[in-house]
């Protein structure tokens, strides 16, 4: 009875979200009411959604549930265990903040065009994500995911008056259907399997071994397109930096893990994966952060470059996730733990820092009306808040303590390390996979000078820019947001210990090897250690901080100009660029990254004005997919005269193709169908 | 008790001393009578004691970024042993969480020379974090190696398992040694990767990134470097040092000899090589980096 009731209660936070946006269409065009009951809604529903979760998380047991009425196909079957309350959290949280957020970044008032549709598919976007992860039929979960998908594409393409967005848009629509196409033909082969479209765990023996690794592929693939792993990327940066920035953060801190979710999912349901599988996961995780935060260097668009962070924390994800899996495959219980609960917390640690930081990027796009990193500076002065909580979410997602991002790769790390030492388990580790521990700092330290770089060319020296120079703190809305985002980063970060209770019980909900062991995620980190130090760090920094402080102020510490040499008339354009930064590291990447330079010509004695331009392009979409795409192009016109434009030319074409299809199978009969289905 | 005692007041009060040990060697060196070595220390006083003057670009980063790399050094240095003197703070896994301290000392030490808004301060910033993610992975590779080799994972487990002596693998040791050590010439940065004496010239790192602080804030970065050489320098020793087992004074005198020893080592370096160009500097870490790898894969076999 009482879990119903929790089922009930997530049901109806879930149905507050996705008609959120509604009541905005009925209301005014410039009516600013909409906008507040939305976001009123979105609140209600995240608290609800908040406590449902945290009930299944501290309770014993999970809810399933099936809705009386059915679906063509399938059932409509929803169920509240762990994992999927580990996910809603993060999708609650963000719901209900990116709306508040919206009411200051957003306002009806200023973007009466496409406000109303902006709100109407946020909350689509949310709810149906709340759906994704309580789904339990493969039907049911393909028609949320693609809710998910489509809502996302109208939102991306909010601003669809500019080029950009549409193009971005469009990628973006492309890669997601690419995805659902395998998750599809992923679907299809559990049917085959099974019989039925639920998830439950295969019985050992059950599946050939052949149909398991065409599923695990197929969810790689099909799951890694909205992960956004490397190389499967493509659309994200375009996509992330040309939403209005409360969806980024949405998308970035959240959508993007549906993704991983996936392919948890499907991982859980297959007994004992090969060990390849792992490996696999491992390498694609420490490939996907170290291209994702080198890219992430060479960009100049603030957004940009921090969707191309997402690429590398999904990566430091995918390891911990691939370690976990090594681990089952090695059965060392150990690398399970360490392995899951690095890739369990940095899903909501990655979920918390980064949709502060794209929060706080939306801030500072609002304040200065550019995106470019190097027509900022010096907003620490007119926006301080807004400077300091993005500080903050630097430091947090280079992984640093006594933040949150230190814990979960603290965990990572440990399990990586513990590949070395022989462990209790009955097949050896390959100790070859503890070299993804240095591939893993280098990643800290890249990420390091990124932030550094982000942090120092927006909000440190002077205005580069008027607009720059003329910018404002951001609204209480706005601001509201991103402060209880960063108290959540340090709130994991000192005390990781709140947090480990959820994490033992979503892995051992997943690992039933695991059940009697007793082994617990603070027994193998020493979080306890972590968060005293922390803790003391915070202390001595806090009172060195203010003695120095004292002494600055009690000896009237004259301000004078920055030293400048002698220089007699220092502009702030002469000051460091974010491109000047990142040179050298660019340089040193060359061969990944190429580079394009675009350099003046000089002649003469006294040459006139010039510039001097260069990007980054990426590596799939400019240099591999767009050259393929275009040649494909070529060949395909010679069928340009199929397209008439007419539709009924097109319902034609699907006439003919449903009878080939029915002729080839009556001819070949059921060898053929029982291929699909059996 | 005493111990832990000891332990921290030799970090505390004991770094600076061995920074005035290699300005002596390279006085020397250049047939110089050189400052004292104490001068360290009566810099340091003179700092703290002195006004500052802040620009006026700057904002409390600029003032946090000292105290924040002191504090996190401090902690750092918490976790090493100095040869059998035990540290103050060990537990599973905190290699993990020293290597990241330096990091986040790292990051306001860098921001903090953006706050200025000069170019020369952030070409310091620049170099810095370049340098480091190179640095990074060879420090790893190397407690990599450590680690695999004392089945530890403790820096106090790891420092004290491995000594120069009977039982333990000579070659990878050494060539660990052999990393760590340009990852401490270029964490530090000293020749042949960074010059301390230039000031306001292109070829600066540390320098320049502080070439706007002063008074106090300036003798914390000062103490800042001593620490981090001190730090870095101990767990060189650690390493290289054979094992004993001798009255409690004859090893701090070892450790103290070994560290001075590495000091005059780094003067020397200093004194008979000259600075690599910024270029170079890329494929030297890479070396440091190899180094450590080819260690880890002898022990790894």
């Amino acid at each position: 009875m009482e879990l119903n009731i929790t089922v009930s209660i997530i049901f109806i936070a879930t149905l507050l979200h996705l008609a959120s946006g509604i009541p905005g269409f009925f209301l005014g065009r410039r009516s600013p009411m909409g906008q507040y009951l939305a976001a009123l809604m979105a609140v209600i529903g995240s608290l609800m959604g908040l406590w449902g979760a945290l009930l299944i998380l501290n309770g014993p047991a999970s809810g399933y549930y099936e809705l009386p009425w059915g679906l063509p196909i399938g059932h409509f079957t929803l169920q509240l265990d762990g994992l999927t309350s580990f996910f809603l959290i993060p999708i609650f949280i963000m719901g209900a903040l990116g709306a508040i957020y919206g009411l200051g970044y957003w306002k009806q008032s200023e973007h009466p065009e496409n406000g109303r549709q902006l709100r109407f598919f946020y909350g689509i976007l949310v709810g149906s994500m709340s759906l994704v992860v309580m789904a339990r039929d493969g039907i049911f979960f393909l028609i949320a995911w693609e809710a998910m998908a489509l809502s996302a594409y109208f939102l991306i393409t909010t601003e669809d008056q500019d080029e950009k967005v549409r193009q971005a848009g469009w990628i973006y629509l492309v890669a997601t259907h690419a995805g659902s196409l395998c998750l599809f033909g992923l679907f299809a082969l559990f049917y085959r399997a099974t019989g039925h479209f639920g998830f439950q765990p295969f019985q050992p023996g059950m599946v050939s071994p052949w149909i398991l690794t065409s599923i695990f592929f197929l969810a790689l693939i099909g799951f890694g397109f909205k992960a956004g792993i490397f190389p499967l990327h493509f659309w994200l940066p375009g996509a992330h930096a040309n939403a209005p920035s409360h969806v980024s953060a949405l998308m970035s801190g959240v959508m993007i893990k549906m993704g991983v979710y996936g392919i948890l999912r499907v991982c859980w349901m297959i007994p004992s994966p090969p060990l390849s599988w792992g490996i696999i996961l491992l390498i694609l995780g420490t490939l996907s952060s170290l291209l994702g935060v080198l890219y992430a260097l060479g960009q100049h668009d603030l957004k940009r470059l921090l969707a191309y962070h997402s690429i590398e924390n999904i990566g430091i994800i995918f390891m911990g996730l691939g370690l976990s899996l090594v681990g089952r495959s090695c059965h060392h219980p150990d690398l399970i733990i360490l392995g899951m609960a690095g890739c369990l917390l940095h899903i909501w640690n990655h979920g918390l820092f980064k949709s502060l930081l794209f929060l706080g990027a939306g801030s500072v796009i609002h304040a200065t009306g550019t995106r470019q990193i190097d027509k900022m500076g010096g907003l620490s002065k007119t926006m301080p808040y807004t400077g300091g909580l993005f500080l903050l979410g630097a430091v947090a997602i280079c992984g640093l303590p006594p933040l949150n991002g230190f814990i979960s790769e603290l965990f990572i790390y440990l399990g990586l390390f513990k590949t070395l030492m022989n462990g209790s388990g009955t097949q050896a580790v390959p100790f070859s996979l503890g070299l993804a521990a240095p591939a893993l700092a280098m990643t800290g330290a890249l990420a390091v000078a990124c932030f550094v770089k982000v942090t120092g060319i927006v909000f440190s020296g002077e205005p580069r820019s008027e607009k720059a120079a003329k910018s404002h703190e951001s609204p209480k809305t706005m601001l509201i947001p991103m402060a209880l985002l960063a108290l959540g980063c340090l709130m994991i970060g000192l005390l990781p210990l709140l947090v480990t209770p959820w994490l033992d019980k979503v892995i051992v909900e997943g690992n039933s090897e695991l059940m009697g062991i007793g082994l617990k995620v603070d027994y193998l980190a020493p979080l306890g250690w972590v968060s005293g130090l922390g803790m003391g760090l915070l202390l001595m920094i806090g009172i060195l901080f203010t003695w120095l402080r004292y002494r600055l102020i009690r000896e009237k510490t004259p301000q004078r100009g920055t030293w400048d040499c002698g220089y007699a008339a220092p502009t702030n354009r002469m000051q460091y660029t974010a491109s000047s930064f990142a040179q050298m590291l660019v340089n040193q990447f060359d061969g990944i990254l190429k580079p394009k330079e675009h350099r003046p010509e000089l002649k003469g004695l006294f040459p006139t004005s010039s510039h001097f331009e260069s990007h980054i392009d990426d590596s799939i979409l400019d240099r591999v997919l767009k050259p393929v795409i275009h040649r494909i192009q070529k060949g395909v016109y010679q069928f340009r005269w199929f397209h008439q434009g007419l539709t009924q030319p097109y319902i034609l074409y699907i006439i003919v193709t449903v009878l080939i299809l029915l002729a080839l199978s009556s001819t070949l009969g059921d060898r053929f169908m029982s291929f699909i289905l059996p | 008790m005493v111990q832990i005692l000891i332990h921290i007041l030799l970090l505390v009060i004991i770094p600076p001393l061995f920074l005035g040990i290699i300005n002596k060697t390279k006085a020397c060196f250049a047939g110089r009578k050189g400052m004292p070595v104490l001068q360290p220390y009566y810099d340091l006083a003179k700092l703290f004691r002195k006004k500052s003057v802040i620009s006026r670009t700057t904002g409390w980063v600029f003032q946090a970024g000292p105290v924040v790399t002191v504090s996190c050094l401090l902690f750092a240095g918490l976790m090493i042993p100095f040869y059998r003197i035990n540290p103050s703070l060990s537990f599973y896994g905190d290699l993990i969480l020293f290597a990241y301290l330096l990091g986040l000392a790292r990051f306001f030490t860098t921001a903090a020379a953006l706050e200025t808004g000069s170019s020369f301060e952030g070409m310091g910033s620049a170099r810095e974090v370049t340098f480091a993610c190179l640095a990074e992975p060879g420090m790893f590779l190397g407690f990599l190696a450590l680690a695999r080799l004392t089945g530890t994972l403790s820096l106090s487990g790891i420092l004290t398992g491995v000594s120069l002596g009977a039982g333990t693998l000579l070659a990878p040791v050494l060539l660990v040694a052999a990393g760590l050590f340009i990852i401490l010439l270029a964490e530090n940065c000293r020749i042949p990767v960074d010059d301390p004496n230039t000031h306001l010239e292109l070829t600066m790192i540390h320098e320049v990134m502080v070439l706007d602080h002063s008074g106090p804030m300036l003798g914390l970065i000062q103490y800042g470097a001593a620490l981090k050489y001190f730090i870095l320098g101990s767990v060189l020793v650690d390493i290289l040092l054979p094992d004993s087992n001798q009255f409690f004074l004859i090893e701090l005198g070892l450790f103290l000899g070994a560290m001075g020893l590495l000091s005059i080592m780094t003067g020397i370096v200093e004194s008979v090589m000259a600075r690599l160009p910024m270029r170079r500097v890329p494929n030297l870490l890479v070396a440091a980096c190899l180094l450590c790898g080819v260690g880890f894969l002898l022990i790894g076999r």
